[in-house]
């Protein structure tokens, strides 16, 4: 007899019984302990089918191949650049990863990218340490000029995005700035100075509330009241 | 028995009137307040983060560093002199221990996850209030635990095992003993045991199982106080 | 680790800021709550925008001083907590927490804020000595005006401890209804510069683009009792007045503030 105990959506605390009996599988934040699945996380309930997972709502980030993220440089090493990731781990952009074109030996890696410079890069290694290597020769990687760049919770990165990127191209259009956001909750964000404070505000917006119902609606809202 | 009625006229089970808050220090990743009668924990999580000196860093795993510390205007009497002292030292280790069993930092090699505790005001179980607001503020720092530990002092005094011992009570004049307990929630499993004082083995374990109920009540605080920082508006 | 201090500096020549903020407004709330532990003499917590510092009076009975017989005396010092800011350590005072104190410390001593003679217990053997804790609970900018307005509400807030007659041991438990011998209310405010703009009350943020400070404690007509200029730029005799001007104007503001929370 398997018996769930949780309701979709609610808020869990680590060490709650999300579920007892072997009718259900241990999701992502969460473990088993002979008949009882347990959260391991403060975070939102997800059942889908079988699976309990859980959302955390908050916490650290953890680097992922593949994520746009944004960064500051820190140091310039014999191979290129060194920078911090809001993480606990330090991350390699290395001169042949920084530019397509050709580097000479002397060249002063500074004149390219200048220590506390911030850069949009993407994860394209991370070892079994956490140890991270960049790259920004992609396209809508480069280095930052101009505009201001903010901190989130990273959790709340993908509802800053939206479904296909819906939140964020309307914060975009109704505030008319540049917005790139990084998948380790640093967000660039150019344009008017309103019309920053007003992106900023929005995405503040997003990130205290998006655990709640009727999202999209609160944001529209906010948005609007601002033409 | 002789001690029957409590100096402050609880039952011998009663806790203090507590209050529980998270989210108290918007600079830190993790925080929280936690009131027990007249103490009062402030706790910050930051982490994980990049460790320092290198040689401490476990290569495994991150690692919690916790930091307790009195402000020098909470002790009953004179002014506390800043800076930490043998006695905050050894309590930043206990606690360290009583938090270790249920955190998994597997996933953050290298890194440590540094935990503050500062109090404004004390009146006894300091060591408690600080392990229940610090289990707060790294469930709201997003790290990964097994289970919440909830903390309380229990005690002896003149011969009758109490919950929550306060200033007064830790300084009857009688044989007194002060039991801090920390436990697990789902396993009442113990991982913050001290004692001062003298007590017989089976009051000892009469204390310790009074503890579930009490660290049941801390529990239940630290619960609300949670899901209150993420209730709909 | 975000700074964002070019763009501090570009908005500031345009008399704008990140937070929509005008130069000289302080951030909101301000809110002064007093006796917030009750194991201190007397106490405060200050709230400005999202720093919060705390500040608490301790007591005690010492030998006067062979040079002033007749008077008490009044110390402050200041804890940087590292529960306050990812950047503090712990560990002996950092330069940053040592100024900090200093800086309230000369505002309130210079000021003669409290009536040391009224300290004294038997001249030349004892007096009350005070001293004033101010501790980081959360710093997001602008520690020297939270820490002044904190050090003064707790004064303000202070009462006696007993004194056992017989012993003369302190009976910390117990206060008495005396207030300290307060007789002037000094407070620091200090003021930037970023890119030849005065601003007010800046965030952690700002606080990495300015090129100076001044800080300015006046007590309540006005009168000057610390200033202390920090920053690596220098500043003219003429920025000199034009900060001053604003500095006082801003402690009658701090004053009306700290006044509301007094009733």
């Amino acid at each position: 007899m398997s018996n769930i105990l949780i309701q979709e959506r609610s808020i869990v605390i680590p060490g709650e019984t999300l579920a007892e009996g072997m009718d259900y599988l241990p999701g992502d934040n969460t473990y088993r302990e002979d008949d009882k699945i347990y959260s391991k996380i403060l975070g939102l309930a997800n059942i889908s089918g079988r699976v309990i997972r859980i959302t955390p709502l908050g916490g650290p980030y953890v680097p992922k191949i593949g994520d746009k993220i944004i960064a500051k440089v820190t140091d310039i090493t014999m191979s290129g650049w060194r920078a911090e990731t809001n993480t606990a781990y330090m991350a390699m952009l290395n001169v042949k990863d920084a530019t397509s074109r050709f580097i000479k030996k002397e060249e002063d890696l500074s004149q390219i990218i200048a220590i506390s410079d911030y850069i949009i890069v993407m994860i394209i290694n991370v070892t079994s340490q956490n140890l991270i290597d960049l790259t920004m020769r992609e396209p809508g990687l480069h280095k930052i000029t101009g505009g201001r760049v903010i901190k989130i919770n990273c959790q709340k990165v993908p509802r800053v995005i939206g479904k296909q990127a819906s939140m964020i191209n309307m914060i975009k259009e109704k505030t008319g700035c540049e917005i790139t956001v990084g998948q380790n909750g640093l967000i660039w964000i150019k344009g008017t100075p309103e019309g920053e404070l007003n992106a900023e505000k929005a995405v503040k917006l997003i990130e205290e509330k998006s655990h709640l119902e009727g999202l999209t609606d609160k944001v529209q809202k906010f948005l609007e009241a601002l033409a | 028995m002789a001690y029957t009625k409590r100096v402050d006229g609880r039952k011998i089970d009663e806790l203090r009137p507590m209050d529980a808050k998270v989210g108290v220090i918007p600079n830190a990743d993790g925080s929280a307040y936690f009131k027990m009668g007249n103490t009062i924990a402030y706790a910050a999580v930051y982490g994980p983060r990049e460790l320092f000196p290198k040689f401490l860093q476990d290569p495994k795993k991150g690692v919690i560093r916790c930091h307790y510390s009195m402000m020098p205007f909470s002790g009953s009497g004179e002014r506390i002199r800043p800076g930490g002292n043998r006695r905050s030292q050894e309590i930043s280790m206990v606690m360290n221990n009583a938090l270790e069993p249920v955190i998994d930092l597997s996933a953050f090699p290298n890194a440590v996850v540094d935990i503050f505790v500062d109090l404004p005001q004390t009146d006894a179980g300091t060591r408690c209030a600080a392990i229940s607001a610090v289990a707060m503020a790294l469930a709201h720092a997003g790290i990964p635990m097994k289970d919440m530990i909830s903390s309380v002092a229990m005690g002896e005094v003149d011969g009758t095992v109490v919950a929550d011992l306060n200033y007064d009570e830790e300084s009857y004049p009688a044989i007194v003993s002060d039991i801090p307990i920390a436990m697990t929630h789902n396993t009442k499993e113990i991982t913050l045991l001290q004692m001062d004082g003298e007590i017989s083995k089976p009051q000892l374990m009469k204390a310790l199982e009074m503890a579930k109920l009490a660290t049941e009540k801390v529990y239940a605080l630290q619960k609300k106080a949670l899901l209150e920082k993420f209730a709909k508006e | 680790m975000i700074v964002n201090k070019d763009t501090i500096s570009e908005l500031a020549a345009q008399n704008k800021r990140l937070d929509g903020r005008s130069l000289t407004e302080y951030r909101k709330p301000i809110n002064v709550e007093l006796n917030i532990s009750w194991t201190a003499e007397g106490s405060s917590k200050v709230q400005i925008g999202n720093t919060i510092v705390m500040a608490g009076v301790k007591l005690s009975i010492e030998k006067t001083y062979n040079d002033t017989p007749n008077e008490g005396g009044i110390m402050v010092n200041a804890e940087l907590l590292p529960l306050s800011n990812p950047d503090y350590e712990p560990g002996p005072p950092s330069i940053k927490a040592i100024e900090l104190a200093r800086v309230i410390d000369r505002g309130i001593r210079e000021a003669k804020a409290v009536d040391l003679k009224k300290l004294c217990i038997t001249p030349g053997e004892k007096a009350w000595f005070v001293i004033v804790d101010i501790i980081t609970i959360n710093d997001d900018g602008n520690l020297f005006d939270a820490a002044g307005l904190a050090a003064l509400a707790a004064l303000k807030s202070a009462f006696y401890p007993t004194v056992n007659k017989e012993t003369g041991a302190i009976d910390y438990k117990h206060k008495t209804k005396e207030k300290l011998p307060l007789i002037k209310e000094p407070l620091p405010v200090t003021i930037y510069k970023v890119n030849n703009k005065l601003l007010v009350d800046p965030t952690l943020e700002e606080e990495g683009a300015y090129d100076a400070r001044l800080t300015v404690a006046t007590d309540d007509d006005g009168t000057i009792s610390a200033l202390q200029k920090g920053g690596t730029e220098p500043l003219t005799a003429e920025e000199i007045s034009q900060i001053i001007d604003l500095a006082q104007a801003k402690a009658r503001f701090l004053r009306s503030e700290l006044d509301k929370f007094l009733k």
